[in-house]
């Protein structure tokens, strides 16, 4: 392991993690590291493979190769529903909110893995709207409030690791912040947690680790602790 | 009224109801298939054909009747519907529609032609089971049982459909996978299998209609190919991969056919073509699509 050396109970262990879009390679190599209970951001530029990482762990790349491992297991060669299976649950960027479903449907829409999940009461406790809004058609909620179901509806299923890509992407500050204490509850709960986020003050005040990703492979690692540290650094990386 | 007999215009009111009845559950089956698919399955009127068929072997090779044939025929021709989709349609998923549109047409061709060539182009007559013999005087014209039974049943089916696919899970699933089949399979649903089961569901309604039409229409290899190009003119007009579209628009027209039927005889085999092309230039997402 090039990195994450310190991580004694991985739950998610990526070796090598190479990822085609069709002809396009985009993943050359992706290793990384996420134990159990932690919450690990990859940050990186726009392109660098973020998104494709998250794919990649979650089976929905064209093609990957590599090694991905969870909980023990290696998931390489399975398909997307036995990844979710093996309980891993994803939340992709574009939201995915169904049109065609009620926000209930789309909130009982994924099958629950493994006994443990959150209850349909605890998750309506924590988002009001949702229940406000349960008859409402999924895309007529807000921006913030399709995020929020989007999370929602994978905190039922029981996994125990969440693929969160840019939760925050267009979102208004306020939305934001609530949005920010809702990662922090799940993580106190003791979700762990693989947070994809372009908004680098936002992941700063959250993650035990980072991860910077370039060119689809990590290039260096900073704990929570250093990030005061590697500001420049950072700053070099990420362009800001 | 109009100087027309009104036993006539209700007597082609039934006829139109009664097309209208397998208009409705063949386009519905197309439309259910089009939405998780993206296929025109233009071997659906063969599958109806096979329907009718399996119907009649079932009668006159094992002497197994009318009741027992609502049932078994649709599950004896939807398991080969999912023969034909694992075979043949897994394959083409993802390339362009107009490669299943081939697809299915050049299929439904092998198997009329392989039927043709077993039993000729005649109808075989297939009896009205006893208990459905005779009719009602409804004073203004005459009823028959059969005809009243398939308006009922048709409906019955239309709705429990349309209730399974709006109302229920595995519906939700459905309508899920039909939006974005990649993020439901994420989510630990198997898809494929999904997509297999609505295939054999889809061509199971459209036996069920060849087993209704027996007593009917007759039993005829050519009977699929016949009613085929009007229920893709049904499903136009009410927009790809509609459900409750599939089966207002598919009662609907059979009504204005038959009374076309009544009023300029001529015109009643080309009225849902015309309708088509006003509803494709008015608004070429169909009458109850969604524009996407």
């Amino acid at each position: 392991m090039a990195d994450g050396g310190s991580v004694t109970n991985a739950l998610l262990q990526v070796d090598d993690l190479n990822g085609w879009y069709g002809e396009s390679h985009v993943l050359h190599g992706m290793s990384f590291v996420v134990g159990e209970g932690e919450l690990v951001t990859l940050l990186g530029r726009n392109g660098a493979g973020k998104t494709t990482t998250l794919r990649g762990v979650m089976g929905i790349l064209g093609q990957r190769r590599g090694s991905v491992r969870f909980a023990g297991a290696e998931l390489i060669d399975q398909p997307s529903n036995v990844i979710a299976k093996a309980g891993i649950a994803y939340c992709p960027e574009e939201r995915g909110i169904f049109a065609s479903l009620n926000v209930e449907e789309n909130l009982m829409l994924p099958p629950i893995v493994r006994p443990g999940g959150m209850t349909v009461e605890e998750i309506y406790a924590i988002f009001p709207n949702l229940a406000e809004r349960r008859r409402s058609q999924g895309t007529r909620l807000s921006g913030g409030e399709q995020q929020m179901l989007a999370i929602a509806r994978i905190l039922r299923t029981g996994a125990r690791l969440l693929l969160l890509d840019e939760p925050t992407e267009g979102l208004a500050p306020v939305i934001v912040q609530q949005i920010g204490a809702l990662i922090s509850t799940l993580k106190e709960k003791g979700f762990t947690i693989l947070l994809v986020e372009q908004n680098f003050h936002f992941a700063a005040t959250l993650a035990d680790r980072f991860y910077v990703v370039e060119h689809g492979r990590v290039i260096d690692t900073i704990a929570a602790a250093d990030l005061a540290a590697s500001g420049p650094k950072l700053r070099e990386y990420l362009g800001v | 009224m109009f100087g027309i007999p009104i036993q006539a215009l209700f007597g082609q009111l039934l006829l139109g109801l009664i097309n209208g009845a397998f208009y409705a559950m063949l386009s519905l089956g197309l439309a259910v298939i089009f939405g998780l698919l993206g296929i025109a399955n233009f071997t659906h009127g063969a599958l109806y054909m096979m329907g009718a068929f399996c119907a009649w072997f079932l009668l006159n090779l094992f002497g197994i009747g009318y009741w027992p044939s609502l049932i078994l025929a649709p599950i004896i021709v939807g398991l080969f519907g999912i023969l034909l989709e694992r075979v043949f349609l897994r394959w083409i998923r993802n390339i362009d529609h107009l490669y299943g549109l081939m697809l299915t047409l050049g299929l439904a061709q092998i198997i009329e032609g392989v039927f043709r060539d077993q039993y000729g182009s005649s109808g075989k007559p297939y009896a009205i089971p006893a208990e459905l013999t005779g009719g009602y005087n409804l004073g203004f014209m005459f009823l028959p049982t059969y005809r009243a039974w398939v308006i009922v049943l048709s409906m019955i089916v239309c709705f429990g459909t349309w209730f399974l696919i709006e109302r229920t899970k595995l519906g939700a699933y459905l309508r899920a996978a039909t939006e974005n089949p990649v993020l439901v399979q994420a989510f630990g649903i198997n898809v494929p299998r999904l997509v297999t089961l609505t295939y054999g569901f889809g061509v199971a309604l459209a036996a069920l209609a060849g087993v209704m039409a027996a007593p009917i229409y007759q039993v005829s290899p050519l009977m699929g190919t016949n009613i085929l190009i009007v229920v893709i003119a049904v499903v136009v007009i009410g927009g790809m991969g509609s459900i409750l579209g599939s089966i207002i628009t598919g009662f609907s027209l059979g009504l204005i056919e038959g009374l076309t039927k009544v009023f300029w005889p001529e015109a009643s085999s080309t009225v849902i073509f015309v309708i088509m092309a006003i509803v494709l230039l008015v608004k070429p997402s169909g009458l109850f699509g969604r524009a996407s």
